[in-house]
Parts: structure tokens; sequence; C-alpha cells
């Protein structure tokens, strides 16, 4: 991070949409976390006699729903937040689990280079000629619908990009004096990789990550909404969107408001992750 | 220039095997259509006679090289659902996602074009910021829910466009439209960038001093070389369209692929499934293929690599 936290933090809050899309994203992050807590209704109690409410400001009014209820009185605020808090820790999760993978394949392949190399690079060729979309629907469909499945789906969609990056950094760290002389001393390859070597490539993964995680989001919402990802009666934004297509003549706020929150959030991440890029290496993409 | 067509078309056929690949080993793991397709009550003979006569009850190898015989063919095997050849089905319904597809294409091209020209030459104005701003917004929105609310606004509020199906332009006005947000914000986004990468070259700076007229620096200069990264980008996006075309013809009743595939997932016609991942998948690695051709004749250096 070349200066230190400081200055990171003094060129994010001089820029305009990496301090937006860090702030928004905080606080969607703790807005969902503490959900729970929140003075909302439950996500999944349903009050048979609030169905279809719309959205209203009165807000002081007890047990008002601000957002509206859906077609068996939930309240939408309570679900959007609940329903957030899935789609931010299955995207985070994923995300975790496709960097490791992706990250330390990258490493291999160009640390190794050889065999592994080609074998690894043309696996990612060849899961890049498929597209995305069709992949995450037939793995999802093969697995069957889970949160874990969820996750694993989108993380398999998600290694490449890593390894890709990844590799390319590792062949230009490889020729540093300190990996000569790290081999020089007869370090393994195991240490060199891990200990040398990593710590260079994670600047270059963490942007990834940040632009991967918007990805990832719209994803499993989209992967939801098709009834393949997270399964009733826990909120997922996607779901939330189905479910409301039926009502949508009648109550536009069903399915207009976790719409709303999935542009939200992935716009907020996109920000950041775009920031991120041109703050760590404006080559990069 | 062979050389390169060679190549290209040997890393094209290895992409479409690794695809055949990837969806015998997952339609595999889709379960057994035995237990799915005969009543609750069939005996265990009964089970393993219709495996038998659905050929998977041999070792995998050879189902494997049988699958792949069979799929160089365009054989997938007869839909469960419809009993009649996989491919048929799927063959039928291709023209739909491909006017779809590339009428987004088009649309992206255009809006996203003119877009991201508009910024890079008003660099600095509002007008510059308004139009990244939306372009920003337009990466943002998921395909399923703008789909929706273009219905809910045209189609059901205003009644201007019908809600779904297809047939005539009306018909297929949304749904483009909808699927063409993803493709024009990045095209506007990719094209900005490379118009002010390409303004900062020497060779723009020549061009101009030796009093070329505005335009023919334009044309000549810049918007072909600006347009090197896009033709590559839009290799990218004909995925992110025919992927986003299985939404988008869920959300409009498109008869397309991609609504066969979600049907067919649904009451687990692999045979339906397996034709139409692959001919959407060979689809995109021939529009790569020719993207990739393209590039040779916008970027000579390409080929001599």
């Amino acid at each position: 991070m070349g200066g230190g936290t400081g200055n990171f933090l003094r060129a994010l809050a001089a820029s305009k949409g990496g301090l937006i899309g860090a702030v928004l994203l905080l606080a969607f992050v703790l807005l969902t976390a503490a959900a729970p807590l929140l003075p909302v209704p439950g996500p999944t109690q349903s009050n048979l006699r609030a169905r279809l409410q719309p959205p209203t400001l009165s807000l002081t009014e007890i047990g008002a729903h601000p957002l509206g209820t859906d077609n068996i009185g939930r309240d939408m605020l309570s679900r959007i937040l609940h329903g957030g808090q899935l789609t931010l820790a299955v995207g985070a999760a994923a995300v975790v689990l496709g960097g490791v993978v992706g990250v330390l394949l990258g490493i291999v392949a160009g640390y190794r280079g050889g065999m592994w190399d080609r074998v690894l690079m043309r696996l990612v060729d060849i899961q890049l000629a498929f597209p995305l979309m069709l992949l995450a629907l037939i793995i999802a469909a093969a697995l069957g619908p889970s949160v874990r499945n969820l996750i694993i789906v989108l993380a398999l969609t998600s290694w490449t990009r890593y390894a890709r990056i990844v590799r390319g950094q590792t062949l230009a760290v490889r020729e540093r004096e300190f990996v000569q002389s790290a081999r020089a001393i007869a370090a393994s390859p195991w240490r060199i990789m891990t200990r040398h070597i990593l710590p260079n490539v994670m600047t270059p993964a963490l942007v990834v990550a940040t632009l991967e995680l918007a990805r990832v989001i719209i994803l499993e919402a989209a992967l939801s909404f098709l009834g393949l990802g997270v399964q009733p009666p826990w909120p997922s934004w996607g779901r939330m969107l189905a479910e409301g297509r039926t009502y949508m003549a009648s109550a536009w706020w069903i399915a207009a408001f976790p719409g709303l929150a999935i542009m939200l959030t992935v716009l907020s991440v996109n920000l950041l992750g775009d920031w991120l890029r041109d703050y760590f290496d404006p080559k990069l993409k | 220039m062979i050389r390169f067509l060679l190549g290209r078309l040997g890393e094209s056929a290895l992409a479409v095997l690794g695809v055949v690949t990837i969806v015998f080993i997952v339609t595999r793991l889709l379960g057994d259509p035995a237990i799915l397709m005969l009543p609750v009550g069939a005996t265990p003979e009964q089970l393993a006679s219709f495996r038998a006569e659905l050929g998977i009850d041999r070792p995998l190898v050879v189902q494997y090289a049988d699958f792949l015989w069979n799929a160089v063919r365009g054989d997938f095997g007869r839909s469960f659902q419809h009993n009649r050849p996989a491919i048929e089905v799927v063959a039928e319904r291709m023209p739909a996602t491909l006017e779809l597809a590339s009428s987004a294409i088009a649309l992206g091209l255009l809006i996203g074009g003119g877009a991201g020209m508009i910024a890079a030459m008003n660099r600095g104005t509002a007008l510059e910021v308004f139009v990244m701003l939306l372009a920003l917004l337009g990466q943002a929105t998921p395909v399923f829910w703008l789909g929706l609310m273009l219905i809910l606004f045209f189609a059901v509020d205003l009644g201007w466009f019908p809600t779904g199906g297809a047939g005539t332009f009306w018909h297929l006005a949304l749904p483009a439209l909808t699927l063409a947000t993803f493709t024009s914000a990045s095209i506007a986004r990719l094209l900005r960038s490379s118009v002010i990468d390409v303004l900062r070259e020497d060779y723009v700076r020549t061009a101009r001093a030796k009093g070329l007229l505005p335009r023919t620096v334009m044309v000549w200069h810049i918007a072909r070389n600006a347009l090197i990264p896009v033709a590559t980008m839009v290799g990218i996006l004909a995925g992110e369209l025919l992927g986003g075309s299985v939404i988008t013809e869920t959300v409009f009743a498109w008869p397309g692929v991609g609504r066969v595939i979600i049907q067919a997932i649904e009451v687990k016609d692999f045979p339906v499934v397996q034709a139409g991942i692959m001919m959407i998948a060979v689809t995109f690695v021939s529009i790569n293929f020719l993207v990739d051709l393209l590039y040779g004749v916008l970027d000579p250096r390409i080929r001599l690599r």
C-alpha cells in the first residue's frame, strides 16, 4: 500500500466516486448487519390483516411499514434488510472462496510455468468460452438450490479472473531480486510462493475482488430470481423480485424496492472498485 | 495471416470441446432421469431397463465418447418432454434469441458508442459527468428488474407496448432495450477512456499538425484506434448478452433458447438443456472467433504475433 493507511484514506476522502461508494457500502453493511436489532417486524412474520399495504411516509405511526408490505403482509423494509444480509454474506463468501482458489492457481501457474501454466491457463480460457450465466445456471440446477451451493457456483464463475491477473503479476515478481535470493538460499517453492510472491500479488487481487463482488451480487440475484438460489421463506432480493412479479400491476413496491436495493449496492461496490483500481494501478484494466 | 487464422480456429475448437465436456459432466450431476420420468411405484427392474434404454447405465468413458460423437453430429437425444429430437426443439427457438441478442448489440453499440464519444469530446463538462453517471447506473441495474420496471411503466401503465411475447417490432422493443442497457453502459465507459487515451498519442498530434481536417482525424486516427478495445469488449459482452437473454426471455416470455433451457431445467429434460447450452456456447465461441478476425483487420499488429 505504498504510503500507508493514512495516505490511502486521504486519497479516498479526496475522490468523489470512491468516497461515495465506500460510505454507501459501509452504510449498507452496517444497516443489514444491525437488521435484527432494528425496530422492524421479523422478515418472515406475516400479517394477513396488513396485506399489500403501499409504502408510507407516516413513520410516527406505530406498526407503520415505510416500504409497504407484500402479499401476505410481511414488512418490506425488514425483508430488504435481512435479504441484504444474506446477499452481502453470500457475495463476500463467494468472492473470498473464488479469490483463494484463483490467487493460488494464478501463483502456481506464474511461478511454476511450463505444464502447470499451460494446463491452468487453458482451463481459464475454456471456462471463459462459456457464458458465465449459463455455467452458473447448469451448475446451480445440478447441485440443487441451497446457500452453500450458491456460494460454490458463484465462486466457480469467479476464480478465473483472479487467476489471470495474479499469474501476470507473478511473472513480473518472479524475476525480482528478493525472489532470486530466496531461491539462491534454497528456500522451498512453497515458501517462496507463500512468503515472497503472495504478499506482492495481494493488491491486484483485492481490486479484482471488489469488482467481482458487484458481479457476483447481480448473478446471485438473477439465480434467486430464477428459483435456483436462496429458498423461501428466507428473503433474498432476487426471490422477492420474482414474488413481486405476480402483483406488479396492483402493488409495484414489492418488485421495485428489492431491485433498487440491488442497484444501489452494486453501484456503491463498483464506485469503490473503480477507484481502488485507479488508485493502485491505472494499467490494470 | 493463415497461421493466425488456423491458430484461432484451433483455439475455438478446443473451447467447444471444453464446453462439451463441462456440459457432459454437469448433466450427469443433474439427477437420475429414470426416477423422475417413471411413475413413483416403478420396480427396480423397470428403472434398470429404462436406464438401459437411455444408455445411462454404461461406463462413463463410453458415455462420454458417445456423447462427443453425437454432439459433433448435433444429436443430443430426444426431448423427454416433447418426444422429438432435442436439437430440433432448440434450433427452432434460435432465430428468436439471435434476433433479440443482435438487436441488443446494435442498440448497445449505438447508444454506448454515442454516449462514450460525447463524454470523451466534452471532458470536464457537466455533460460528461451526467453521461458517465448514467453509464454507472446502467452497469449496476439488474437485467430482470429493469425488464419488470419497463413492463410496469410502458406496458401496464401506459399500454404502449405488449407485456410479453414476440412477433412484431413492438414486442421486440422492451426486451431489446432491457438487454442493451448493460452493454451500452459498458461500451460507453470503455470507449470514453479509450478515446481519451488515443487523443494523447503522438500520431494524433502529428495528424492535426499536418493540417488534416478534424473530421478526418476523428475517423481515421481516433475512432479507428479507439474501437480496438471495444471490439474485444463486444466479444466478451456477447457472453453477457447470451447469458442475459436467458433472464430477459423469461421476463418477457420471449420464445427463445434461454426460455427453453429454463423450462427444461425445471422438468429435468436433459437433452434439451444440453442442446440449448451447446447451441449458445457454440454461438458465443463463433462470435469471439469473428471478433478476433475483425481485430486483425482493425489492428494489423495483432496478425504478426
